[in-house]
Protein backbone atom coordinates (compact mmCIF):
# COMPACT_ATOMS: atom_id res chain seq x y z
CA UNK A 1 0.00 0.00 0.00
CA UNK A 2 2.91 2.21 0.83
CA UNK A 3 4.56 1.63 -2.41
CA UNK A 4 1.43 2.22 -4.33
CA UNK A 5 1.21 5.60 -2.79
CA UNK A 6 4.68 7.02 -3.35
CA UNK A 7 4.92 5.32 -6.75
CA UNK A 8 1.59 7.48 -7.59
CA UNK A 9 2.69 10.39 -6.25
CA UNK A 10 3.58 11.71 -9.73
CA UNK A 11 -0.32 12.23 -10.24
CA UNK A 12 -0.45 14.92 -7.54
CA UNK A 13 0.50 17.46 -9.63
CA UNK A 14 -1.34 16.87 -12.67
CA UNK A 15 -4.42 16.43 -10.70
CA UNK A 16 -3.74 19.74 -9.08
CA UNK A 17 -3.78 21.29 -12.12
CA UNK A 18 -6.98 19.74 -13.27
CA UNK A 19 -8.67 21.03 -10.39
CA UNK A 20 -7.41 24.27 -10.28
CA UNK A 21 -8.44 24.50 -14.14
CA UNK A 22 -11.94 23.36 -12.96
CA UNK A 23 -12.35 25.92 -10.55
CA UNK A 24 -11.20 28.87 -12.67
CA UNK A 25 -13.65 27.51 -15.71
CA UNK A 26 -16.21 27.60 -12.83
CA UNK A 27 -15.51 31.06 -11.59
CA UNK A 28 -15.65 32.47 -15.01
CA UNK A 29 -18.50 30.53 -16.19
CA UNK A 30 -20.40 32.20 -13.18
CA UNK A 31 -19.26 35.52 -13.90
CA UNK A 32 -19.64 35.26 -17.51
CA UNK A 33 -23.35 33.73 -17.99
CA UNK A 34 -26.15 36.50 -17.01
CA UNK A 35 -28.24 36.17 -13.93
CA UNK A 36 -31.34 33.75 -14.51
CA UNK A 37 -30.26 32.79 -17.98
CA UNK A 38 -32.26 29.94 -19.29
CA UNK A 39 -35.20 30.74 -16.83
CA UNK A 40 -37.88 30.73 -19.40
CA UNK A 41 -35.72 29.42 -22.16
CA UNK A 42 -32.08 30.03 -23.58
CA UNK A 43 -31.40 33.45 -23.38
CA UNK A 44 -31.88 36.28 -20.65
CA UNK A 45 -35.32 36.84 -19.09
CA UNK A 46 -33.87 40.81 -17.99
CA UNK A 47 -34.52 41.38 -21.83
CA UNK A 48 -37.87 41.25 -21.64
CA UNK A 49 -38.23 44.35 -19.05
CA UNK A 50 -35.50 46.09 -21.16
CA UNK A 51 -37.71 45.75 -24.07
CA UNK A 52 -40.86 46.43 -21.56
CA UNK A 53 -38.90 50.22 -21.08
CA UNK A 54 -39.56 51.44 -24.22
CA UNK A 55 -41.36 54.73 -24.43
CA UNK A 56 -44.19 54.57 -26.49
CA UNK A 57 -44.77 57.53 -29.15
CA UNK A 58 -48.58 56.91 -29.53
CA UNK A 59 -50.98 57.46 -26.21
CA UNK A 60 -53.93 55.69 -27.94
CA UNK A 61 -57.05 56.19 -28.50
CA UNK A 62 -58.48 55.74 -24.75
CA UNK A 63 -55.88 59.08 -23.77
CA UNK A 64 -57.12 61.33 -27.00
CA UNK A 65 -60.85 60.97 -25.78
CA UNK A 66 -60.48 61.39 -22.18
CA UNK A 67 -60.13 65.35 -23.01
CA UNK A 68 -61.63 66.01 -26.90
CA UNK A 69 -64.79 64.72 -26.25
CA UNK A 70 -66.36 67.14 -28.58
CA UNK A 71 -64.25 65.88 -31.67
CA UNK A 72 -64.94 62.39 -30.56
CA UNK A 73 -69.00 63.13 -30.96
CA UNK A 74 -68.37 64.49 -34.20
CA UNK A 75 -66.31 61.50 -35.38
CA UNK A 76 -68.67 58.82 -33.75
CA UNK A 77 -71.47 60.36 -36.06
CA UNK A 78 -69.45 60.63 -39.53
CA UNK A 79 -67.42 57.61 -41.45
CA UNK A 80 -64.34 58.38 -39.93
CA UNK A 81 -65.57 56.76 -36.82
CA UNK A 82 -63.14 54.22 -36.45
CA UNK A 83 -60.13 55.80 -37.89
CA UNK A 84 -58.01 56.93 -34.49
CA UNK A 85 -56.92 60.33 -33.25
CA UNK A 86 -53.24 59.24 -33.79
CA UNK A 87 -53.99 57.88 -37.39
CA UNK A 88 -54.29 61.51 -38.89
CA UNK A 89 -52.36 63.69 -36.26
CA UNK A 90 -49.46 61.52 -35.38
CA UNK A 91 -47.89 60.28 -32.90
CA UNK A 92 -48.79 61.94 -29.46
CA UNK A 93 -48.00 60.68 -26.39
CA UNK A 94 -45.68 63.67 -25.41
CA UNK A 95 -48.83 66.05 -25.76
CA UNK A 96 -50.74 63.55 -23.48
CA UNK A 97 -48.52 63.76 -20.74
CA UNK A 98 -47.98 67.23 -20.86
CA UNK A 99 -50.74 69.40 -22.76
CA UNK A 100 -50.39 72.53 -21.50
CA UNK A 101 -46.66 72.80 -23.08
CA UNK A 102 -46.53 70.67 -26.23
CA UNK A 103 -49.33 71.80 -28.42
CA UNK A 104 -49.03 69.29 -31.29
CA UNK A 105 -49.12 70.65 -35.56
CA UNK A 106 -52.13 70.36 -37.29
CA UNK A 107 -51.65 67.68 -39.83
CA UNK A 108 -51.11 69.11 -43.38
CA UNK A 109 -54.43 68.26 -44.78
CA UNK A 110 -53.80 68.03 -48.63
CA UNK A 111 -50.98 65.62 -48.28
CA UNK A 112 -52.95 63.94 -45.58
CA UNK A 113 -56.06 63.02 -47.43
CA UNK A 114 -54.95 62.42 -50.61
CA UNK A 115 -52.83 59.64 -48.81
CA UNK A 116 -55.99 57.44 -48.00
CA UNK A 117 -58.35 58.77 -50.35
CA UNK A 118 -56.20 59.50 -54.08
CA UNK A 119 -57.99 56.82 -56.69
CA UNK A 120 -55.38 54.00 -57.16
CA UNK A 121 -56.67 50.53 -58.97
CA UNK A 122 -54.66 48.23 -56.08
CA UNK A 123 -57.47 49.89 -53.25
CA UNK A 124 -60.53 48.09 -52.48
CA UNK A 125 -63.40 48.95 -55.05
CA UNK A 126 -65.68 50.22 -51.49
CA UNK A 127 -63.59 52.58 -50.54
CA UNK A 128 -64.34 56.08 -51.07
CA UNK A 129 -61.23 57.30 -53.93
CA UNK A 130 -61.01 60.58 -55.64
CA UNK A 131 -58.43 61.66 -58.41
CA UNK A 132 -57.63 65.06 -56.47
CA UNK A 133 -56.60 66.82 -59.56
CA UNK A 134 -60.22 66.52 -61.11
CA UNK A 135 -62.22 66.22 -57.81
CA UNK A 136 -61.50 69.65 -56.28
CA UNK A 137 -59.17 71.45 -58.74
CA UNK A 138 -56.39 72.32 -56.26
CA UNK A 139 -58.61 73.67 -53.54
CA UNK A 140 -57.74 71.89 -50.09
CA UNK A 141 -60.05 69.23 -49.21
CA UNK A 142 -60.87 70.92 -45.64
CA UNK A 143 -62.39 73.86 -47.53
CA UNK A 144 -65.95 71.95 -48.13
CA UNK A 145 -65.22 68.49 -45.78
CA UNK A 146 -64.88 68.58 -42.48
CA UNK A 147 -61.88 66.16 -41.66
CA UNK A 148 -63.58 64.55 -38.44
CA UNK A 149 -66.73 64.31 -40.06
CA UNK A 150 -66.38 64.29 -44.05
CA UNK A 151 -70.06 63.91 -45.24
CA UNK A 152 -71.03 67.25 -46.92
CA UNK B 1 -19.54 7.75 15.23
CA UNK B 2 -20.70 4.54 13.74
CA UNK B 3 -23.47 5.55 11.14
CA UNK B 4 -26.14 3.31 9.77
CA UNK B 5 -27.85 3.24 6.60
CA UNK B 6 -31.34 4.33 8.22
CA UNK B 7 -29.19 7.43 9.72
CA UNK B 8 -27.75 8.30 6.32
CA UNK B 9 -30.41 8.34 4.35
CA UNK B 10 -32.17 10.38 7.13
CA UNK B 11 -29.83 12.74 6.86
CA UNK B 12 -29.43 13.54 3.41
CA UNK B 13 -33.07 13.62 2.80
CA UNK B 14 -33.78 16.54 5.11
CA UNK B 15 -30.32 18.06 3.22
CA UNK B 16 -32.52 17.84 0.45
CA UNK B 17 -35.81 18.97 1.67
CA UNK B 18 -33.60 22.21 2.98
CA UNK B 19 -32.05 23.01 -0.07
CA UNK B 20 -34.92 22.91 -2.15
CA UNK B 21 -36.70 25.25 -0.24
CA UNK B 22 -33.74 27.48 0.18
CA UNK B 23 -34.10 27.15 -3.48
CA UNK B 24 -37.51 28.21 -3.91
CA UNK B 25 -37.35 30.79 -1.56
CA UNK B 26 -34.28 31.69 -3.20
CA UNK B 27 -35.86 32.13 -6.90
CA UNK B 28 -38.93 33.95 -5.38
CA UNK B 29 -36.64 36.97 -3.99
CA UNK B 30 -35.41 36.78 -7.34
CA UNK B 31 -37.95 37.51 -9.43
CA UNK B 32 -40.89 39.34 -7.81
CA UNK B 33 -42.65 41.26 -10.21
CA UNK B 34 -42.43 45.23 -10.11
CA UNK B 35 -45.33 46.55 -7.98
CA UNK B 36 -48.39 47.01 -9.88
CA UNK B 37 -47.45 44.77 -13.06
CA UNK B 38 -50.05 43.01 -13.86
CA UNK B 39 -49.40 41.50 -16.87
CA UNK B 40 -48.78 37.53 -17.04
CA UNK B 41 -46.87 36.48 -19.77
CA UNK B 42 -48.68 32.87 -19.52
CA UNK B 43 -52.10 34.27 -20.12
CA UNK B 44 -51.36 35.75 -23.78
CA UNK B 45 -50.28 34.37 -27.19
CA UNK B 46 -49.94 37.53 -29.70
CA UNK B 47 -50.51 37.42 -33.37
CA UNK B 48 -51.83 39.72 -35.66
CA UNK B 49 -54.98 39.21 -38.35
CA UNK B 50 -54.37 41.63 -41.76
CA UNK B 51 -57.20 41.89 -44.08
CA UNK B 52 -56.05 42.39 -47.57
CA UNK B 53 -59.65 43.63 -48.53
CA UNK B 54 -59.47 46.70 -46.39
CA UNK B 55 -55.54 47.95 -46.88
CA UNK B 56 -55.91 51.03 -48.97
CA UNK B 57 -51.86 51.35 -49.00
CA UNK B 58 -51.53 54.63 -47.22
CA UNK B 59 -48.15 53.62 -45.38
CA UNK B 60 -50.10 54.90 -42.06
CA UNK B 61 -48.57 51.53 -40.05
CA UNK B 62 -45.07 52.21 -41.61
CA UNK B 63 -44.48 56.04 -40.25
CA UNK B 64 -46.00 54.97 -37.20
CA UNK B 65 -43.63 51.78 -36.73
CA UNK B 66 -40.66 54.43 -37.69
CA UNK B 67 -41.91 56.80 -34.52
CA UNK B 68 -42.99 54.83 -32.28
CA UNK B 69 -39.79 52.63 -32.16
CA UNK B 70 -37.52 55.44 -34.34
CA UNK B 71 -36.49 52.88 -37.30
CA UNK B 72 -33.33 54.03 -38.91
CA UNK B 73 -34.27 55.79 -42.29
CA UNK B 74 -34.12 53.31 -45.33
CA UNK B 75 -35.05 50.25 -42.86
CA UNK B 76 -38.75 48.89 -41.80
CA UNK B 77 -39.86 46.57 -39.40
CA UNK B 78 -43.27 46.72 -41.21
CA UNK B 79 -43.72 47.77 -44.77
CA UNK B 80 -46.62 47.66 -47.51
CA UNK B 81 -45.89 46.26 -50.57
CA UNK B 82 -48.55 46.63 -53.79
CA UNK B 83 -48.79 43.32 -56.28
CA UNK B 84 -49.79 43.90 -59.97
CA UNK B 85 -50.49 40.03 -61.22
CA UNK B 86 -50.87 39.50 -64.65
CA UNK B 87 -51.74 36.36 -66.19
CA UNK B 88 -48.44 34.89 -65.10
CA UNK B 89 -49.16 34.16 -62.16
CA UNK B 90 -45.67 33.29 -61.13
CA UNK B 91 -44.11 36.60 -62.00
CA UNK B 92 -46.66 39.78 -60.45
CA UNK B 93 -45.20 43.29 -60.57
CA UNK B 94 -44.07 44.20 -56.68
CA UNK B 95 -43.29 47.52 -55.36
CA UNK B 96 -42.64 49.35 -52.27
CA UNK B 97 -41.09 52.71 -53.11
CA UNK B 98 -39.46 53.68 -49.53
CA UNK B 99 -40.98 50.87 -47.28
CA UNK B 100 -44.26 53.13 -48.66
CA UNK B 101 -43.59 54.93 -45.68
CA UNK B 102 -45.34 57.85 -48.10
CA UNK B 103 -48.13 55.58 -49.49
CA UNK B 104 -47.62 54.99 -53.83
CA UNK B 105 -47.95 56.36 -56.50
CA UNK B 106 -51.04 56.24 -58.61
CA UNK B 107 -50.90 52.02 -60.47
CA UNK B 108 -49.24 52.36 -63.57
CA UNK B 109 -51.14 49.49 -65.24
CA UNK B 110 -54.89 49.95 -64.74
CA UNK B 111 -57.07 47.07 -65.40
CA UNK B 112 -54.92 44.56 -63.77
CA UNK B 113 -55.00 42.53 -60.59
CA UNK B 114 -53.80 44.48 -58.13
CA UNK B 115 -53.46 44.60 -54.01
CA UNK B 116 -51.90 45.83 -50.94
CA UNK B 117 -49.88 43.40 -48.98
CA UNK B 118 -48.44 44.71 -45.55
CA UNK B 119 -45.68 42.90 -44.09
CA UNK B 120 -43.68 42.06 -40.91
CA UNK B 121 -42.09 39.91 -38.41
CA UNK B 122 -44.75 36.60 -38.37
CA UNK B 123 -43.91 36.37 -34.96
CA UNK B 124 -43.47 32.26 -35.60
CA UNK B 125 -43.58 30.10 -33.11
CA UNK B 126 -41.22 27.58 -34.54
CA UNK B 127 -39.26 30.21 -36.01
CA UNK B 128 -36.29 29.60 -37.79
CA UNK B 129 -34.60 33.30 -36.65
CA UNK B 130 -34.04 31.92 -33.45
CA UNK B 131 -33.13 28.67 -33.96
CA UNK B 132 -29.75 29.66 -35.52
CA UNK B 133 -28.52 32.10 -32.96
CA UNK B 134 -25.17 31.30 -31.38
CA UNK B 135 -25.88 32.78 -28.48
CA UNK B 136 -29.03 32.96 -26.90
CA UNK B 137 -29.91 36.96 -28.13
CA UNK B 138 -32.96 36.23 -30.00
CA UNK B 139 -35.72 34.26 -28.54
CA UNK B 140 -39.67 33.62 -28.49
CA UNK B 141 -41.16 35.09 -25.40
CA UNK B 142 -43.17 33.18 -23.36
CA UNK B 143 -46.43 35.11 -24.85
CA UNK B 144 -45.12 34.39 -28.43
CA UNK B 145 -43.28 37.41 -29.50
CA UNK B 146 -39.47 36.82 -31.25
CA UNK B 147 -37.51 39.44 -29.65
CA UNK B 148 -33.82 40.29 -29.70
CA UNK B 149 -31.94 41.04 -26.57
CA UNK B 150 -29.85 44.70 -27.59
CA UNK B 151 -27.28 43.77 -24.71
CA UNK B 152 -26.59 40.56 -25.86
CA UNK B 153 -26.59 40.35 -29.45
CA UNK B 154 -23.44 40.15 -31.18
CA UNK B 155 -24.38 41.47 -34.74
CA UNK B 156 -23.62 38.42 -36.76
CA UNK B 157 -26.22 38.40 -39.05
CA UNK B 158 -27.00 34.87 -39.29
CA UNK B 159 -30.58 35.59 -38.04
CA UNK B 160 -30.88 37.76 -40.42
CA UNK B 161 -30.31 35.54 -42.92
CA UNK B 162 -32.22 32.65 -41.51
CA UNK B 163 -35.37 34.54 -41.80
CA UNK B 164 -37.75 33.43 -44.43
CA UNK B 165 -39.49 36.54 -44.71
CA UNK B 166 -36.72 39.00 -44.95
CA UNK B 167 -38.56 40.47 -41.70
CA UNK B 168 -34.38 41.31 -40.06
CA UNK B 169 -32.21 43.96 -40.97
CA UNK B 170 -28.75 45.07 -39.51
CA UNK B 171 -29.39 47.80 -37.30
CA UNK B 172 -26.25 50.76 -38.67
CA UNK B 173 -25.52 52.29 -35.20
CA UNK B 174 -26.41 49.99 -32.55
CA UNK B 175 -24.36 47.55 -34.80
CA UNK B 176 -26.91 44.47 -33.71
CA UNK B 177 -29.87 42.31 -35.41
CA UNK B 178 -33.24 44.22 -35.25
CA UNK B 179 -36.63 43.71 -36.29
CA UNK B 180 -40.47 43.92 -35.10
CA UNK B 181 -41.09 43.47 -31.78
CA UNK B 182 -44.95 43.51 -31.83
CA UNK B 183 -44.81 46.76 -29.96
CA UNK B 184 -44.05 44.36 -26.94
CA UNK B 185 -43.67 48.02 -24.88
CA UNK B 186 -47.27 48.77 -25.75
CA UNK B 187 -49.61 45.07 -26.03
CA UNK B 188 -47.57 44.45 -22.17
CA UNK B 189 -49.06 47.85 -21.07
CA UNK B 190 -52.71 47.18 -22.64
CA UNK B 191 -52.00 49.23 -25.45
CA UNK B 192 -52.28 47.94 -29.32
CA UNK B 193 -49.02 48.13 -31.72
CA UNK B 194 -48.37 51.31 -32.95
CA UNK B 195 -48.93 50.17 -36.34
CA UNK B 196 -52.19 48.61 -35.88
CA UNK B 197 -53.44 52.43 -34.05
CA UNK B 198 -52.51 54.14 -36.92
CA UNK B 199 -54.32 52.11 -39.21
CA UNK B 200 -57.22 54.04 -40.84
CA UNK B 201 -59.66 50.91 -41.96
CA UNK B 202 -58.77 47.93 -38.91
CA UNK B 203 -56.91 46.10 -41.85
CA UNK B 204 -54.27 45.00 -38.79
CA UNK B 205 -55.70 43.82 -36.31
CA UNK B 206 -53.64 42.85 -33.29
CA UNK B 207 -54.60 39.58 -31.50
CA UNK B 208 -54.49 37.32 -28.47
CA UNK B 209 -55.17 33.79 -29.44
CA UNK B 210 -55.03 32.45 -25.80
CA UNK B 211 -57.81 35.48 -25.16
CA UNK B 212 -61.26 33.56 -25.43
CA UNK B 213 -62.90 37.24 -25.56
CA UNK B 214 -61.13 38.12 -28.36
CA UNK B 215 -62.68 38.64 -31.88
CA UNK B 216 -60.01 36.69 -33.65
CA UNK B 217 -61.72 33.64 -32.43
CA UNK B 218 -64.92 34.40 -34.50
CA UNK B 219 -62.97 36.09 -36.98
CA UNK B 220 -60.60 32.70 -37.39
CA UNK B 221 -64.03 30.65 -37.99
CA UNK B 222 -65.55 32.92 -40.45
CA UNK B 223 -62.96 33.57 -43.06
CA UNK B 224 -60.29 32.17 -44.59
CA UNK B 225 -57.07 32.77 -43.83
CA UNK B 226 -53.88 31.91 -44.74
CA UNK B 227 -49.75 32.67 -43.57
CA UNK B 228 -47.14 33.58 -45.27
CA UNK B 229 -44.94 30.42 -47.22
CA UNK B 230 -46.76 27.76 -44.70
CA UNK B 231 -44.58 25.71 -46.82
CA UNK B 232 -41.69 26.25 -44.29
CA UNK B 233 -43.69 25.50 -41.53
CA UNK B 234 -42.58 28.48 -39.45
CA UNK B 235 -45.73 28.55 -37.39
CA UNK B 236 -46.40 32.23 -38.16
CA UNK B 237 -48.76 34.03 -36.24
CA UNK B 238 -49.46 36.58 -38.61
CA UNK B 239 -53.09 35.34 -40.07
CA UNK B 240 -53.71 37.05 -43.91
CA UNK B 241 -57.26 37.55 -44.82
CA UNK B 242 -57.99 36.54 -48.69
CA UNK B 243 -54.64 36.66 -49.69
CA UNK B 244 -53.61 35.68 -53.47
CA UNK B 245 -52.05 33.14 -54.11
CA UNK B 246 -49.08 35.26 -55.92
CA UNK B 247 -47.96 36.97 -53.13
CA UNK B 248 -44.47 35.56 -51.39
Amino acid sequence: MNRFLRDSGHLARPALVLVAGLAVFLVVRGAVIPKNFGKYGHYRPAALDLIRQHPAAFAGQDQCLACHDEQAKTRASGKHAHVACEACHGPQAPHAADFVNVKPALPDVAALCARCHENDAAKPKNFPQVVTAEHSGGVVCNTCHQPHNPHL
Amino acid sequence: MEMTRRDLLSQCSKLLVLTATAARALEQAGNAPAPGDTYHMADHWWGMIIDIDKCIGCGNCVRACSQENQVPAGYFRTWVERYQVTEDRDHPLVESPDGAINGFPPTTRPGVKSFFVPKLCNHCADSPCTQVCPVGATFISPDGVVLIDPEYCLGCRYCIQACPYGCRYYHPEKDIADKCTLCYHRITKGLTTACCEACPTGARQLVDLKNPKDPVHAFLRDHKVQVLKPQMATGAKIFYNDLDGSVR
